[in-house]
C-alpha cells in the first residue's frame, strides 16, 4: 500500500517542531508500525536526510521503550498492543497518518519522536521497592504462602511496561495508572506490607512534583494501556493513600 | 598469557563454600572509598549493580537505554530454574548441575556450573522477598513447570513474562540504592572503551546518546554486563540495540574471547514473513510443555496446505509426523533446544515445511486442550460434558498459563492459535560464547569482570530453557558480589583514579577519531546495508549447520565485507548530537569483525557439540558427533585482524560428571 505520513520533526528540546509530509510506497501489510518506519528512514538515508528519530528496542511489546501517538491515539489504532506490535494490516491503502511523540509536560521531547520519561524512574526512585538486601539471606520462598488470587492480581498490575501511554492519553497528563500499578503489586503482596504507607505518600507526591496531573476517572488510560492495566490500581492507590493518611 | 581458571581445590559440593570463607574481604569503611563501574542494566548488570552498591560500593551503572528496566533480559518469557525440589521429583543441586553440563554437551567448566546450581535456590527466596509475582497454585505456595531437557519440573515463571518481573525485581533493587545515592545511573550512555591503567581496568569511555558527549569515568573496577551477540545474525529474537561493542573493546585490549561459535538457535519462533523484518519474535519455549510439533506425513499434504486447498485441522492423526516424538520417545517434545531446532531443519530441508516459504513446523495445541478440559469437567463435576465444552474449559487453562503469548502470535500472524496450530521455525536467540572468565568471572585484563550472557562460563555449547535468568541472577545477586572483594581488598588505599591521564586520553582520542570518521566519510551505502550482508552470510554459513568450505567463505566474504565498510559505509547527522545511525556504526563495525572470528572459531573445532553443528561430524542417525580431543575452551587472543587472532585452550576436566554420548532418546 501507499501512504502519506505526517511526522513530528523536531531538531531537538531547545528547538521548534513542525509535522513534515513524508510518502511511502509499497507497504506491506505484514509490516509492523516500526518496519513501515524503517522501510522510510532507509529511503531518507539513501537521500543523505537525517532520518525519523524514534525510540524503539525489543520490537516485541515488552521493554515498553516504542512510543508513537498515531493518528491521535497512544500506540496507534489496535488495542493491547504497542506501536511496534501495531501492523500495517490496521490501515488502508491511501490513508494519511499522522505521527507525533508523545505529549505531556513531564515528557519532554529530546529529537522528533524521542521524548524523556525519566520522571518514571524517579518516581520509581521514591518508594518503587521493598527494602529487603540482595544478599539472599532471606528466608525460604514457601514459608509464606500468598493466594493465588493474590499474587495474580499483583501479577497483573506489575505487568506494567512503563511505556507512559497512560500519561500521553489523559487529558490531565496523568501518571495514576502508571503509579496505580506500582503501589498495587506491593499492596497485594506481604512482603510489600511493612513500607505501604510510605511507600504510597512518597510515589505519589515525587509523581505532583514532577508535573503529572491528577486523574478524574476518564479511563482513557486503561483503553490505551498496551498491556490492559486496570482503572481499579489508581482506587486501590488512592485507598492506599486515605489508609496512610489518617 | 596461560589461562589460569583458578578453580578452587576440594570436592565440588565444597569449593564455593570453603572458596567463601578464605578469600580476602574489604571492610565498610573502605568500601566507600571504592568505585566500580557496571556497563549493562539487565539481570546480571542490574543486580551486580544493587548488590556492589548494598555492600558499600560505588557504583555507576550504564545503560544504552533510556531506564534500566528496558534491558533486553525483560523480553525472557518461560521462566527461572531453581532446585528447589518444591515438587517432589528428585530434584537436587547435583541433578540441575548434572542437566546443564549434559545439555551443554560437556563445553562447559564444573565448578562454575555446580556453584551456578548450589546458589539458584537462594535465588527464588531473594526475588519472592523483592516481591517478585511468581505464579503459585491453590494451596498459595509456587508453582512450577518442565522445560527442555530436564525429567524435573524447577522451573519458576510469573506468566510468560518471567524475563520481565526478573528484570523490575532488580530494577526496583537498583531503584533503592540510586535513591540514596550509592548507584550513580546513566541512562542513554553506550561504552565504548575500556582504559586500562598500568595493567587494571580503570575507567571507561562513554558517549552520551543524547547530546553526543564523549566523558570519562573513572573507577577501581569495570564490570561489563553487556548481554550477548545474537545481533551479528542481524535477524535475531535479540533488541534492535543489542550489541557486542562492549565486550568486543575489552577484547581489543586484552580480554580473551572464547566459543564464538557457540550461538543457540531456538526452535519455537514465529517464521519469517518477509524482507523488510526488522528482528524475530520467540515463543517461549514453555509452550512444549502443552504443545505438540509437528509437519504431514505425505508431499501432498504439504503442497495442498501450502497453496490453501487444506486446513492444518483437516490433517488426521495419520496423515501427521509428530517428529520429536518419533524420534526421542524419552524427551519427545522436550528435547533441548539444539536438538529440537535441528530437528526441524532437517524436516523442512527435506520439504516439508508448512508455510509459503517453506520454513515452518507446527506447534499444536489441540490435545492440551482435550486433558485440560476432561480435567477441569471432573473438577467442576461436569457430567458427559460435550466435546466444545471440554475445549472451552481446556481453552481457559491454556489462556491463564500462556495467553499472552497466544494474543501475541495472533497480533503478529494474523491467525487465531485456539483454532489453528500454531507455525513456528529456529532463530538465533542466545549466544553461549563470550569473554572469557577465570572462577571469579574476571576476565583476563585484571579488574575487568564479565557477567551474565555476556561471559562464556555455565552453559558449554547449548543452554538449557531457562537458565538464562538463572545465571543472569547467579551472576549479579550471589558469586561477583563476592569474587570482586577479593580483587578490590589490594586497592583500599588507591584512592581515587583520576582522568585525567594519557591512558584516558589516548582512549577517549581514538573513540572520537572513530565517530569522526563515521560523519565524515559520506559514503554510498547505510549502516544497514552492511549488517544485513553480514546477517545472511552467518545465516547461511555458520547457521544451524557448517561445513569447512562455507566457514571459509564466510570468512573471505566477511573480511571483504568489512573493507568495503570501512570505505563506503554513509552516516548522516552530526557527532554532536542525538544519532542512532552513528551509533549503529560503530556496532556493526564491531560484529563485523566478531563474525569473522566467530567462523573461524567454528572451523577450527572440528566436531559438533551442542549448537555448534559441523556436518561432517555426526552419527549415523544425523546426531552431533561430540570429540574428546576438542573436550577444551577455545579462547581467542586478539591480535590485530580476526584471521590473526591466537587461541588458547583451557582443557575442561570432568571429575563429577561421566562424559557421555548425549542421548535424549
Amino acid at each position: 500500500m501507499n501512504l502519506t505520513l505526517k511526522i513530528w520533526r523536531q531538531k531537538d528540546s531547545s528547538s521548534k517542531g513542525q509535522m513534515v509530509d513524508y510518502k511511502v510506497t509499497e507497504i506491506s501489510e505484514h509490516m509492523s508500525f516500526l518496519e513501515m518506519i524503517d522501510v522510510l528512514n532507509e529511503g531518507l538515508v539513501a537521500k543523505g536526510e537525517e532520518p525519523v528519530a524514534f525510540d524503539h528496542d525489543c520490537r516485541e511489546g515488552i521493554c515498553g521503550m516504542c512510543s508513537m501517538y498515531i493518528n491521535g491515539e497512544a500506540h496507534g489504532p489496535d488495542r493491547g498492543v504497542t506501536t511496534c506490535q501495531l501492523h500495517m494490516r490496521m490501515f488502508k491503502d491511501g490513508d494519511t497518518i499522522t505521527i507525533e511523540p508523545f505529549r505531556a509536560a513531564a515528557f519532554p521531547v529530546i529529537k522528533d519522536l524521542v521524548v524523556d520519561r525519566s520522571a518514571f524512574d524517579r518516581i520509581q526512585h521514591a518508594g518503587g521497592y521493598i527494602s529487603v538486601n540482595t544478599s539472599g539471606n532471606t528466608q525460604d520462598a514457601n514459608s509464606i504462602p500468598i493466594s493465588k488470587q493474590a499474587a495474580d492480581t499483583a501479577m497483573d498490575a506489575a505487568t506494567c511496561i512503563g511505556c507512559g501511554a497512560c500519561v500521553a492519553t489523559c487529558k490531565n497528563s496523568s501518571a495514576m495508572l502508571f503509579v496505580g500499578a506500582k503501589v498495587s503489586q506491593y499492596a497485594l503482596l506481604p512482603q510489600g506490607q511493612v513500607e505501604a504507607a510510605d511507600r504510597v505518600k512518597n510515589m505519589v507526591a515525587q509523581m505532583d512534583l514532577e508535573g503529572f496531573g491528577n486523574c478524574t476517572n476518564t479511563g482513557a488510560c486503561e483503553v490505551e494501556c498496551p498491556k490492559g492495566i486496570s482503572l481499579d490500581n489508581i482506587a486501590r492507590m488512592n485507598r492506599e493513600l486515605m489508609k496512610a493518611s489518617i | 598469557m596461560a589461562l589460569n581458571s583458578k578453580v578452587p581445590k576440594g570436592p565440588i559440593k565444597d569449593k564455593w563454600t570453603d572458596y567463601k570463607n578464605k578469600i580476602n574481604l574489604v571492610n565498610p569503611a573502605n568500601k566507600r572509598h571504592i568505585d566500580v563501574i557496571v556497563v549493562g542494566t539487565g539481570l546480571a548488570g542490574g543486580s551486580a549493580s544493587a548488590t556492589l552498591a548494598e555492600l558499600g560500593y560505588n557504583v555507576k551503572a550504564f545503560a544504552y537505554q533510556d531506564s534500566p528496566r528496558r534491558a533486553h533480559s525483560i523480553a525472557a518469557q518461560g521462566g527461572i530454574n531453581a532446585a528447589k525440589n518444591y515438587q517432589g521429583d528428585g530434584d537436587s543441586t547435583y541433578r540441575l548441575f548434572y542437566d546443564t553440563v549434559k545439555g551443554g554437551d560437556y563445553r562447559s567448566r564444573e565448578a562454575n556450573v555446580y556453584r551456578l546450581a548450589e546458589v539458584s535456590a537462594n535465588i527464588i527466596d531473594q526475588c519472592v522477598a523483592q516481591g517478585v509475582p511468581f505464579a503459585r497454585d491453590y494451596g498459595g505456595l509456587l508453582d512450577n513447570r518442565s522445560f527442555g531437557g530436564v525429567l524435573v519440573s524447577r522451573t519458576f515463571y510469573a506468566k510468560g513474562q518471567t524475563g520481565q518481573q526478573l528484570l523490575l525485581g532488580a530494577y526496583s533493587a537498583m531503584n533503592r540504592q540510586i535513591a540514596r545515592g550509592k548507584i550513580e545511573m546513566f541512562n542513554r550512555h553506550e561504552m565504548l572503551d575500556v582504559v586500562v591503567v598500568d595493567g587494571k581496568a580503570r575507567g571507561i569511555i562513554a558517549r552520551n546518546l543524547v547530546t553526543g558527549e564523549i566523558e570519562r569515568h573513572s573507577a577501581h573496577a569495570v564490570v561489563i554486563a553487556s548481554g550477548g551477540y545474537g545481533n551479528v545474525y542481524f535477524l535475531s529474537t535479540n533488541a534492535m540495540g543489542s550489541n557486542v561493542t562492549a565486550g568486543w573493546k575489552i577484547h581489543k585490549k586484552g580480554a580473551y574471547f572464547a566459543n564464538p561459535c557457540y550461538t543457540q538457535i531456538h526452535p519455537t519462533c514465529i517464521p519469517r514473513s518477509g524482507d523488510y523484518q526488522s528482528k524475530l519474535t520467540l515463543m517461549s519455549e514453555s509452550l512444549r510443555n502443552d504443545g505438540r510439533i509437528w509437519v504431514p506425513k505425505n508431499l501432498e499434504d504439504v503442497k495442498a496446505i501450502r497453496e490453501g486447498s487444506k486446513k492444518p485441522t483437516d490433517l488426521s492423526e495419520d496423515e501427521r509426523d509428530y517428529y520429536l516424538e518419533r524420534r526421542y520417545p524419552a524427551f519427545g517434545n522436550l528435547v533441548p533446544r539444539d536438538v529440537a531446532s535441528r530437528a526441524a531443519k532437517e524436516r523442512c530441508d527435506a520439504g516439508y515445511g508448512v508455510n509459503a516459504t517453506g520454513e515452518a513446523v507446527y506447534l499444536d495445541f489441540a490435545a492440551s486442550f482435550i486433558r485440560y478440559g476432561t480435567e477441569q469437567a471432573k473438577i467442576q463435576g461436569i457430567n458427559n460434558p460435550s466435546d466444545a465444552k471440554i475445549k472451552e474449559l481446556g481453552q481457559e487453562i491454556v489462556r491463564a498459563k500462556y495467553g499472552n503469548l497466544f494474543q501475541m502470535y495472533e497480533k503478529i500472524v494474523d491467525e487465531n492459535p485456539y483454532e489453528t496450530p500454531m507455525m513456528i521455525y529456529p532463530a538465533v536467540h542466545y549466544t553461549m560464547g563470550g569473554v572469557w572468565v577465570d572462577y571469579n568471572l574476571m576476565t583476563t585484563i585484571p579488574g575487568c569482570y564479565c557477567i551474565g550472557e555476556a561471559n562464556f562460563s555455565d552453559h558449554g555449547a547449548n543452554r538449557l530453557g531457562a537458565s538464562a535468568l538463572m545465571q543472569g541472577l547467579a551472576d549479579g545477586y550471589f558469586v561477583l558480589p563476592y569474587t570482586i572483594g577479593d580483587y578490590l581488598a589490594d586497592d583500599i588505599r588507591t584512592g581515587k583514579i583520576s582522568t585525567e591521564t594519557p591512558e584516558f586520553e589516548v582512549a577517549e582520542n581514538e573513540v572520537k577519531e572513530r565517530i569522526n570518521f563515521f560523519v565524515n566519510n559520506k559514503g554510498t551505502h547505510s549502516v544497514d546495508y552492511y549488517h544485513k550482508k553480514l546477517g545472511k552470510i552467518m545465516w547461511d554459513k555458520c547457521g544451524m549447520s557448517r561445513n569447512a568450505a562455507g566457514l571459509k567463505e564466510a570468512i573471505e566474504e566477511i573480511s571483504a565485507l568489512r573493507k568495503d565498510f570501512w570505505q563506503n559505509v554513509s552516516v548522516p547527522g552530526g557527532a554532536n548530537e542525538y544519532n542512532e545511525e552513528l551509533a549503529k556504526a560503530g556496532r556493526v563495525a564491531d560484529f563485523l569483525e566478531l563474525g569473522e572470528l566467530f567462523a573461524k572459531d567454528a572451523l577450527e573445532r572440528e566436531e559438533s557439540a551442542g549448537g555448534h553443528f559441523r556436518e561432517e561430524y555426526q552419527t549415523p542417525e544425523g546426531e552431533a558427533k561430540r570429540l574428546k580431543e576438542f573436550q577444551f575452551v577455545s579462547a581467542w587472543e586478539y591480535k590485530g585482524e580476526p584471521k590473526d587472532a591466537i587461541l588458547h585452550k583451557e582443557p575442561l576436566e570432568y571429575e563429577n560428571i561421566e562424559v557421555k554420548e548425549r542421548s535424549y532418546k
